[in-house]
């Protein structure tokens, strides 16, 4: 726990506040990509302690939140067919087109909530009359551990096993954010866990051709305004390269064995994003090799698409084009006990930690 | 078939029958644990003597796994009565003791249920005077679901009510936060921790009677902290006071393998379920006093001074970061962790 307190100690991360301070000479419009980024500058009220220059926009960076609808009207199908649907924890009180993962339980559907999708081939092991899908939502982070599910599946030759993909990918995302022609950020606090995975090359031609500075960031407040002021200090001197502020966890080309084990199982495809629309190229799909594994395949789901509700405005949100409290029905029509969208559902998306956290937003 | 017969190894429909086996599992496991003259009067209920008003709790304990690392369901069910009723500035004197058991359960698991239940009632003074047993079919249950129902007579220096509190009073705990909830899940999860983390269960009457003692009306509120957390409490009072309450972060009791578990699982402490801690809200001037008070009593050792009540932000909770920043705590929405008590 010492590697963590040390992250949180007072002094050292008002000593770096004063340096973003000092080195600051206007406005600079600041993304972080991940929402386990926004709810620690939140919940640890960083934001208030920030010099009014930085504007901290909050990215796409929470799988449940751009986890499309559709997808999960697909796991409610599972479920009403009888299947043992294993999720992450997150996944199951977000609103689908008619009802969230937790419903369909209270309506009679078998739900378990996992922390590893490991457990669900543990259940699949154990129930071998019964159909096991496990959620794969999520980044590049938690695309090992889903792949390892598959190999580990197929080594016991468990064929009542199956994934539900909906795997995304941060630089394709990223891209996408600085296509947009309403795009104002200045700079990128990359998402320290995905690139603890996939390493940062990918993100030298994207520094390169937006011509913007990208600071791969931890998660603890020390590591934020660490990585928001070498972000300052490079938008300062007109400089835009890739810097590496969580070296503790990260290097250049990250894990290369939890690599391998992602594309033995994984091809890259095109993705849809709840909220923002189908970016190409933004996602993982199973391997042809592994379609035995494809829930959607094998049970052959319906692909609808499912119109959002055209009230709740997640798609700005995510693309950091609004915040959370500009929209009029942020804490009135829409709480975490009534989402409307699931940036409020989310442990990590915007919407709930400035519900849950900010004083004032 | 007499009392004499040996218990089935496991319990069985017929032991809720009413009947022979009903009697059997009485005479075997109940009656020979828990004598008491208000038990042995054999009634459908007990008749027991109190003067003046009653305080009354009751609760039902539904926990998954029913041993855990601390404690079981047993001691559970009597120290979250008895806490209940400490709550209220009652002194906890009588117990009632329902069962609702699957069918299967082993014998031998509910003996060692009867038997901490035994200690646990022996520890916080209270004796069991009446009780029932039903028995469910298998699958219909799960395992042992227990109610207790506490009875007790109120403190004769107590004097507890959301009404009491004023700005300025200060906000105490008895002990560290988040055991009881971390213990169940790190037992569901498989987690290894190199200490074990066990459940804090345990009876808080003592205590609350000792403060009473001396500090009387001093003490304005007793909560226990149980499912929802610290964050739940604060938002009750905050809610029902039209106050502002103040958490310091840096100021909250926390094992360190406690902080470590809840890293690993993404849970936050403040909504972790705790089953042997209270909060005190009480009078700013004898805070310091009341402090080293429960700190000096064996179940209150790492007591702290964790926050205050403010005027300035009624109905809220505010918690003043590590980092000097401030955030608002808001209650748990939806269920955190099923079947935690």
């Amino acid at each position: 726990m010492k590697f963590l307190t040390e992250y949180r100690n007072l002094e050292a991360t008002q000593q770096v506040i004063r340096q973003i301070e000092k080195a600051i000479t206007r406005p600079w419009k600041i993304m972080e990509i991940c929402g386990g980024q926004t709810h620690s500058l939140v919940r640890n009220g960083l934001l208030e302690l920030l010099p009014e220059e930085v504007q901290m926009i909050h990215g796409p960076g929470c799988p449940v939140c751009v986890t499309p609808m559709q997808l999960i009207d697909q796991a409610v199908e599972l479920m009403e067919k009888g299947v043992i649907l294993c999720s992450f924890g997150d996944m199951v009180r977000v609103p689908g087109s008619t009802i969230s993962l937790l419903e369909a339980k209270a309506r009679g559907g078998e739900l378990r909530i996992l922390y590893s999708p490991l457990e669900a081939v543990r259940i699949a092991r154990e129930n071998p009359g019964r159909e096991v899908v496990f959620f794969a939502v999520g980044f590049e982070t938690t695309a090992p551990a889903n792949a390892l599910s598959v190999l580990q599946a197929e080594k016991e030759g468990l064929s009542n096993y199956s994934l539900l993909v909906s795997h995304v990918l941060v630089p394709p995302a990223m891209e996408g954010i600085l296509d947009d022609p309403f795009c104002a950020i200045d700079a990128f606090l990359g998402a320290g866990h995905v690139c603890a995975i996939m390493g940062y090359r990918e993100y030298h031609p994207i520094a390169a051709k937006y011509q913007i500075p990208i600071v791969v960031t931890g998660f603890e407040p020390l590591d934020l305004v660490q990585g928001i002021h070498r972000a300052v200090v490079q938008l300062e001197k007109g400089e835009y390269r890739v810097e590496n502020q969580y070296a503790r966890a990260v290097s250049e080309a990250g894990n290369l064995q939890a690599q391998k084990v992602i594309h033995q199982v994984f091809e890259i495809a095109d993705r849809q994003w709840r909220g923002i629309g189908t970016i190409p190229r933004s996602g993982y799909a199973l391997r042809e090799a592994y379609r035995p594994f494809d829930a959607s395949h094998k049970f052959g789901l319906a692909e609808e698409t499912n119109t959002e509700s055209g009230e709740c405005m997640a798609g700005d949100i995510l693309k950091g084009l609004k915040k959370p409290h500009q929209c009029p029905h942020f804490g009135k029509k829409c709480t975490p006990r009534t989402p409307m969208g699931a940036p409020m559902v989310s442990s990590e998306g915007a919407c709930a930690a400035y519900y849950h956290f900010a004083p004032n937003p | 078939m007499d009392s004499q017969t040996p218990m089935s190894s496991s319990i069985q429909l017929a032991h809720g029958s009413g009947g022979l086996m009903t009697r059997e599992l009485l005479d075997q496991i109940i009656f020979s644990t828990f004598k008491n003259p208000f038990l042995e009067q054999k009634h459908d209920g007990a008749i027991v003597p109190l003067k003046g008003p009653v305080v009354i709790s009751t609760d039902s304990f539904v926990v998954s796994p029913i041993f855990f690392a601390g404690g079981n369901i047993g001691d559970l069910a009597i120290n979250g009565t008895v806490n209940d009723v400490a709550m209220c500035g009652g002194v906890p004197e009588f117990i009632s003791l329902g069962f609702i058991i699957e069918e299967g359960l082993d014998t031998s698991d509910f003996v060692k249920i009867v038997q901490t239940i035994k200690a646990a009632a022996e520890e916080a003074g209270v004796l069991i005077v009446t009780g029932d047993t039903k028995v469910v079919e298998s699958g219909k249950g799960d395992k042992i679901f227990i109610n207790t129902t506490g009875i007790g007579s109120p403190h004769p220096r107590a004097h507890i009510s959301m009404d009491r509190i004023r700005p300025g009073d200060q906000l105490l705990v008895s002990g560290p936060i988040a055991a009881h909830g971390m213990a169940i899940l790190s037992q569901r999860e498989g987690l290894q921790f190199e200490s074990e983390i066990r459940s804090d269960t345990t009876c808080l009457n003592h205590l609350v009677s000792d403060l009473l003692d001396e500090f009387g009306d001093q003490v304005h509120l007793l909560r226990d902290p149980t499912r929802g957390g610290i964050s739940s409490v604060c938002s009750e009072i905050a809610q029902d006071s039209a106050l502002g309450v103040l958490l310091r972060e840096t100021a909250l009791p926390l094992d360190p393998q406690v902080a470590a578990a809840c890293e690993m699982l993404g849970l936050d402490p403040l909504y972790v379920a705790n089953e042997g801690i209270f909060c005190a809200i009480v009078d700013a001037e004898a805070a310091p006093k009341i402090l080293e008070r429960m700190k000096s009593h064996p179940k209150g050792g790492r007591a702290a001074l964790i926050g205050e009540i403010r005027s300035e932000y009624p109905g809220k909770v505010v918690m003043e970061s590590a980092v000097g920043g401030s955030r608002i705590v808001t209650p748990l929405i939806g269920e955190q962790l099923p079947r935690i008590c």
